[in-house]
């Protein structure tokens, strides 16, 4: 039920050829540089965070061929350690975050009704940072000085004296890199979210999605500092020899966990919580219903946001901190898990009172319920810290984050992948390839991870390269392995059929799915301009609301057309009462110039070329100069008056 | 069976026995096959397994495993019979507008797993004050100090020191402090106690105490570099009479060689470079930088658990410890061959 | 950040429906907003990092040889920088009423404060440097990263200052119907001056308590 077809009545021909004019992009070189299209920066952000995802999954294929049999040779102690560490790394920084940002910048305009991100040029900033901090640290594997430390590199063992080399500077600035695209991705959709919703987006009618993307933005701006100190503080005293971790010069090495825990335990959910999101954008179309207590959801979200920082030392349970505060946060640990009750059974209420459509995005849907509530489970027990102590740092905990990495944020993103593969892409998915795909995926992950909590539980640490048979963990190391390729195997079928769809697929009509939320209002894939009419939204679901469709046809006015320039409605924060008009950015090459400046900044810091670094600096600061510059206008149209 | 030393009881049956005891109500036939898969798994082929716990905190703990388990089973269970539920009666096509079910929603989502986890958060809170309940300022003290990747052990009371092994009185709580030389470790002994990480700067403290003899595995459990995975220890929990004569013996000179060979080793390795890093009490060698060598030859174990230990795998050691264990910090050896059948008498001596 | 043009699109564009009401908080004032609170919240992990680290430390802060630190030229530093705001907030309000010499002048005091700052925390570094380095312990580490770290939020500061007081000079930057630019750096302004004083209290006078 497609609420718009092309051209919808709404508009004129005159209207949609000065719309294709103004946001349309002639396809060049420079253009392909220069774009600021959030359509187009989502989906680089998605191609690109899944070639990290092969080369982190690649990683852990090799790692689990070592650990197939014990005392295998498959790699060296050393090579084994980075691959670990930067199969972490990547996979949490490198991946899932930005996959996740890869949804919300498709996505977020088109489901509020907006014609791009509130700061596209920021945006496009964002992703070739994103890139170029990315290709930083998988550049050091092949030369043997990738980060070796696990992703959240201790100290002492990080420091310059345990670990010399480059490896662990690579590290620290690869992240504080990074650091600046998330950041910026996150006040941006913060910003867009509040200012560019279409007019009558009520804050009761902002899809959860969104609601999902802005609080994990959130989660982004208060925790990741924390993270930016501690890597600064580590990377100060590998190079220039101050004491912050060192506790024969005064300093500590807990301060390293509080600070990243403080990070990386929001981090966490700043990864889950995106793609429980897409979990609630794709149950309406396969259930045939709203997702069951919108507001209940809401608050869950919203509160999972804020408990989330203070939950971090549940990480330390085995360090030996007072028990009175572990107490504590053993506590907030375990109140935390009831958000995501709440959700899990919404959603299973939304199942039970709506008509399954078992699709392909159902089906990963379904095994994210099951593989989630699983690795839930295990996080409720760690919450109990003299659980956590008897299992901390073994496969067991290995086990409950791949269950709810895999479970809670991968098995979404392929219900995603799935879902708005006829919106990006414009063409179907082959379902027989899916559902073969599904299963393998699904089967395999199970296989492979199942029995870490077994072999955990018989005493089995984690960031082991080998391991003598004695103990009897062979037998299930092997079964992990296997899982390894069959997940494998069903991943690449996954992408075997992306590239079907794009090669062979049937077009995709704008709503295939009959889905509920703004972007099936409009073309697959959409015009540069995303919509020819800005909707007034009547309800939280406008793609079914008849008043919304109504909104886009004949008789909308000219405030909601914005024709004549590249320009987009803003409203009230609240009530999304249209407030004004404002003109949208052209494509530039700025940010691209600017992130290339700062990757040159950070490169001449890893390698101690110091003056190369603060000319760097001072190009990145010419640069925002010239990028902000106001443009030059007459006294009178700027209000001048002495 | 290789690992343990002066083993008494069969763990394999005690433990089933004993997890018989602690698991909770266990007639549905799915449960209990999947119970018993993860016990058989446990048992077999020696795990150093949580689940087959032979001391007091690891018995707590176990317990607490069953209890979260048996939670776990029974919480899936309606949520998968939910699932299906849906999955087999509710497919179709039509869209739906009726039903917020938000009372369902608050009770099995928030109200029910509340009630659970206030129940479950009182059983840990006391099962973490038991784990903390050290014992008294009397009880025999070892000092563990971790390094890049062996254990060094010592006797409050005792000047000798060991590597790797830990011996304890059956039935008795012993202290067990902590400190680490370089950087972090952790101290794990599945069947015994949870972990404690080794700070660097601090000092930590734990405690053992096993209620059987036998011998236990534990190994590092805190990544720590290269050879992480390399540096396990063994506990020996033996009767009061055995461990006492054991300490006598940590405290008494080295065993003096006997035969020639033995003697062309001890001098071979007091005057060449071993005596820089290793000490054999009795004898001029007094290192510190690598363990002390006094008993290596009763030993469980080379390199911190890395190969078994027996004079094929000792020559190896001094041959090359860099093929062994690579990265370790004791640096390839320049012993020159007639030297090393010597030297392997000699420390194989030492008991 | 979104183009100040957009201000004035609205105000002479074409459609009068959406343009004529009343108009609330900007796209760019969010940024800034957001991004100050991210910032702040870097500045409260250093903080809360030194009374960690000072915490764990034991009774003796500063560590041995390292005085408690001299309040005099902190104290004229902080009577420097936080009146430095007041020149931002006359010029700001200037603009908004077209009147580009106090946006001019206003903006020029506060370079000039704020390089003043900059010297005095120069010569104190000059003088606390005979003493103790970032190398010395980690209270001289923790010196020199959150002064350092706040002098160069300084410097950033009187960047973005002097950046908008060239293109003030320019002319046809500013005026009653575009200043967007100078709002979001007088935010950022306000906020370097805020965070000094949580800086005065954490380094120089919570050591004296
Ligand atoms: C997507 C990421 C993600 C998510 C969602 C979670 C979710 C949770 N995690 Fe997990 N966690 C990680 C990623 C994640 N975790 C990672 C990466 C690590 C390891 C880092 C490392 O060491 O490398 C880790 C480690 C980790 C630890 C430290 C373990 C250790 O190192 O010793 C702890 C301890 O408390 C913990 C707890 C929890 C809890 C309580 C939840 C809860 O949010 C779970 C809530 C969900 C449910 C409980 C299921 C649904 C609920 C119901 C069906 C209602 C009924 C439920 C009950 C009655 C219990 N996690
Ligand atoms: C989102 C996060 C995420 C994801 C998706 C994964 C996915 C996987 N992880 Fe990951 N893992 C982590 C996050 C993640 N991991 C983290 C944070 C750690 C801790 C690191 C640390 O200790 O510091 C960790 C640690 C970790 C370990 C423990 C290492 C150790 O402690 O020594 C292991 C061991 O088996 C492992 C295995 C795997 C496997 C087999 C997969 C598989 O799911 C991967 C499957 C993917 C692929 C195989 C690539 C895709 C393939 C194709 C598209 C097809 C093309 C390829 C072919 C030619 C077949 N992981
Ligand atoms: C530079 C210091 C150094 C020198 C010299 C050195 N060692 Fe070692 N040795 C070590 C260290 C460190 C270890 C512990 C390695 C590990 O397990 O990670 C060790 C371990 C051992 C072990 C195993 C002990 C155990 O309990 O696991 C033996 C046996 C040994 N060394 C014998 C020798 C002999 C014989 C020589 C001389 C020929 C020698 N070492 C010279 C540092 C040294
Ligand atoms: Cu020591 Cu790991
Ligand atoms: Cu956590």
């Amino acid at each position: 039920m497609s609420t718009t077809t092309t051209p919808p009545p709404g508009v004129s021909e005159q209207d949609l050829a000065r719309l294709a004019e103004h946001w349309g992009e002639r396809p060049s070189l420079r253009g392909w540089f220069s774009t600021v299209d959030h359509k187009k920066i989502g989906r680089r952000y998605l191609v690109t965070a899944g070639f990290f995802f092969v080369l982190a999954g690649l990683s852990a294929l090799v790692m689990r061929t070592q650990l197939a049999r014990p005392e295998a040779g498959v790699v060296s102690p050393q090579e084994y350690n980075q691959l670990f560490s930067m199969h972490g790394t990547a996979m949490i920084f490198l991946f899932a975050t930005p996959m996740l940002f890869g949804f919300g910048n498709f996505l977020v305009p088109l489901m509020i009704g907006a014609r791009d991100m509130a700061f596209p040029r920021l945006n496009a900033f964002g992703y070739w940072v994103f890139l170029f901090a990315g290709l930083f640290m998988w550049a050091s594997l092949p030369f043997g000085a990738a980060p070796n430390n696990g992703w959240f590199a201790y100290v002492p063992l990080s420091g310059e004296q345990h670990n010399p080399g480059l490896h662990m500077d690579v590290y620290a600035l690869g992240l504080l890199f990074l650091g600046i695209s998330t950041t910026a991705a996150s006040i941006n959709f913060i910003v867009t979210a509040l200012k560019l919703r279409a007019p009558g987006m009520s804050l009761n009618r902002v899809p959860l999605f969104v609601w999902a993307i802005v609080a994990t933005a959130f989660m982004v701006i208060f925790a990741l500092p924390a993270l930016n100190v501690d890597n600064a503080m580590l990377f100060l005293d590998r190079r220039f020899g101050t004491h912050f971790f060192d506790p024969s010069g005064g300093g500590n090495v807990l301060l390293w966990q509080h600070l990243f825990w403080i990070f990386g335990h929001p981090d966490v959910y700043i990864i889950v919580m995106p793609a429980l999101g897409i979990v609630s954008a794709v149950l309406p179309a396969f259930t045939r219903r709203g997702v069951v207590g919108y507001p209940l959801i809401v608050l869950s979200i919203v509160s999972i946001a804020i408990i989330s920082f203070g939950v971090w030392v549940h990480h330390m349970f085995a360090t030996g901190l007072p028990q009175l505060s572990y107490s504590f946060f053993s506590a907030a640990s375990t109140i935390i898990t009831i958000p995501s009750g709440i959700q899990i059974f919404a959603w299973l209420a939304t199942m039970l009172l709506g008509r399954l459509v078992l699709r392909v995005p159902l089906l990963y849907v379904i095994g994210f319920v099951v593989t989630f509530v699983l690795g839930g489970f295990t996080g409720a027990m760690f919450a109990l810290t003299a659980f956590d102590q008897q299992v901390t740092d073994s496969y067991f905990v290995v086990a409950h984050f791949h269950y709810v990495l895999i479970g809670g944020a991968v098995f979404p993103m392929l219900a995603g992948i799935y879902y708005w593969l006829p919106k990006i892409t414009g063409r179907m998915y082959h379902e027989r390839l899916g559902r073969w795909a599904f299963w393998l995926v699904f089967a395999g992950m199970h296989v492979t991870f199942f029995p870490m909590h077994l072999y955990g539980l018989f005493g089995m640490p984690r960031r082991v390269y080998t391991y003598r048979s004695e103990p009897g963990w062979d037998g299930w190391n092997l079964v992990s392995t296997v899982g390894s390729y069959l997940l494998a195997v069903g991943l690449l079928l996954v992408l075997v059929g992306v590239v079907h769809a794009l090669r062979r697929g049937r077009p995709a009509p704008p709503d295939p799915w009959e889905g509920d939320s703004l972007e099936w209002a409009t073309a697959s894939p959409p015009e540069p301009y995303n919509f020819p009419v800005l909707p007034r939204v009547h309800s939280l679901h406008p793609a079914w609301d008849e008043r919304t469709a109504e909104s886009v046809r004949a008789g909308a006015t000219a405030d909601r057309i914005l024709s004549d320039g590249r320009r987009t409605l803003v409203t009230s924060e609240l009530d999304a009462h249209p407030e004004r008009a404002v003109q949208m950015p052209e494509s530039t090459l700025m940010p691209l110039v600017l992130a290339g400046a700062l990757l040159v900044f950070f490169t001449s810091m890893l390698f101690a070329w110091y003056p190369v670094a603060a000319v760097a600096a001072l190009a990145v600061a010419a640069t925002i100069a010239v990028w902000l510059w106001p443009s030059r206008r007459p006294d009178e149209e700027l209000g001048v008056s002495g | 069976m290789s690992l343990p030393v002066e083993k008494t009881a069969d763990p394999t049956v005690s433990a089933a026995r004993y997890a018989r005891r602690r698991a909770l109500p266990r007639r549905l036939p799915v449960l209990t096959t999947l119970c018993g898969l993860l016990l058989l798994a446990g048992c077999a082929g020696d795990a150093p397994s949580a689940l087959n716990p032979g001391g007091a905190g690891a018995t707590r703990v176990a317990g607490l495993w069953w209890l979260l388990f048996w939670i776990s089973v029974a919480v899936f269970a309606e949520v998968m019979a939910l699932l299906v539920w849906a999955l087999v009666f509710r497919r179709g096509n039509a869209r739906v507008r009726h039903g917020q079910p938000l009372r369902f929603v608050t009770i099995a989502g928030a109200g029910l797993p509340f009630v659970i986890l206030v129940a479950v958060y009182g059983v840990g809170l006391r099962d973490l004050a038991a784990l903390g309940d050290g014992p008294g300022p009397d009880a025999p003290t070892v000092e563990v100090t971790g390094h890049k990747w062996w254990w060094e052990v010592r006797y409050q009371g005792a000047s000798g020191a060991t590597a790797n092994e830990i011996h304890i009185p059956v039935g008795e709580r012993v202290k067990v402090r902590l400190r680490t030389d370089d950087v972090l470790h952790s101290f794990w002994v599945p069947q015994l106690m949870p972990k404690t990480d080794l700070i660097a700067g601090e000092t930590r403290e734990t405690w053992l105490r096993a209620e059987r003899a036998g011998s236990y595995r534990g190994q590092c459990a805190e990544y720590c570099g290269t050879q992480h995975a390399h540096m396990a220890f063994l506990v020996v929990a033996q009767p009061r009479t055995d461990f006492d004569a054991w300490l006598a013996r940590l405290d008494a000179p080295a065993r003096e060689p006997r035969t020639d060979a033995e003697r062309r080793g001890q001098q071979a390795f007091v005057q060449g470079t071993c005596a820089a890093c290793h000490a054999v009490r009795g004898t001029g060698a007094a290192g510190r930088v690598g363990p002390d060598l006094s008993n290596v030859g009763s030993r469980w174990s080379l390199g911190a658990g890395a190969v078994p230990n027996d004079a094929g795998h000792l020559g190896g050691w001094i041959a090359n410890t860099q093929t062994v264990k690579p990265g370790n910090a004791m640096p390839p050896q320049p012993v020159d061959a007639a030297q090393l059948p010597d030297l392997i008498a000699y420390l194989r001596s030492l008991e | 950040m979104s183009d100040g043009g957009g201000v004035v699109a609205a105000a002479t564009g074409a459609e009068a429906l959406s343009t004529e009401l009343p108009v609330g908080r900007s796209a760019g004032w969010w940024g800034m907003v957001m991004f100050v609170a991210t910032e702040a919240t870097l500045f409260a992990c250093l903080l809360g990092s030194y009374f960690y680290l000072r915490f764990q430390y034991g009774p003796q802060w500063p560590p041995d040889g390292i005085g408690a630190p001299e309040l005099l030229k902190p104290l004229v530093m902080t009577a420097v920088l936080v009146p430095s705001s007041l020149p931002v907030i006359w010029a700001e309000h200037g603009i908004r009423h077209g009147q580009r010499w106090r946006l001019r002048s206003g903006l020029a005091a506060t370079m000039l404060l704020g390089m003043t700052f900059l010297a005095l925390q120069a010569t104190e570094y000059a003088e606390k440097l005979k003493h103790f380095t970032m190398t010395t312990d980690a209270y001289g580490s923790l010196f020199y990263l959150i002064t350092g770290f706040h002098g160069l939020h300084v410097l950033v500061g009187l960047t973005m200052i002097g950046w908008l007081l060239a293109a003030s000079l320019r002319g046809g930057s500013f005026g009653s119907h575009r200043h967007e630019r100078v709002r979001n750096v007088a935010i950022y302004w306000h906020f370097v001056d805020l965070v000094w004083v949580a800086i005065l209290f954490t380094i120089y006078l919570s050591p004296r308590l």
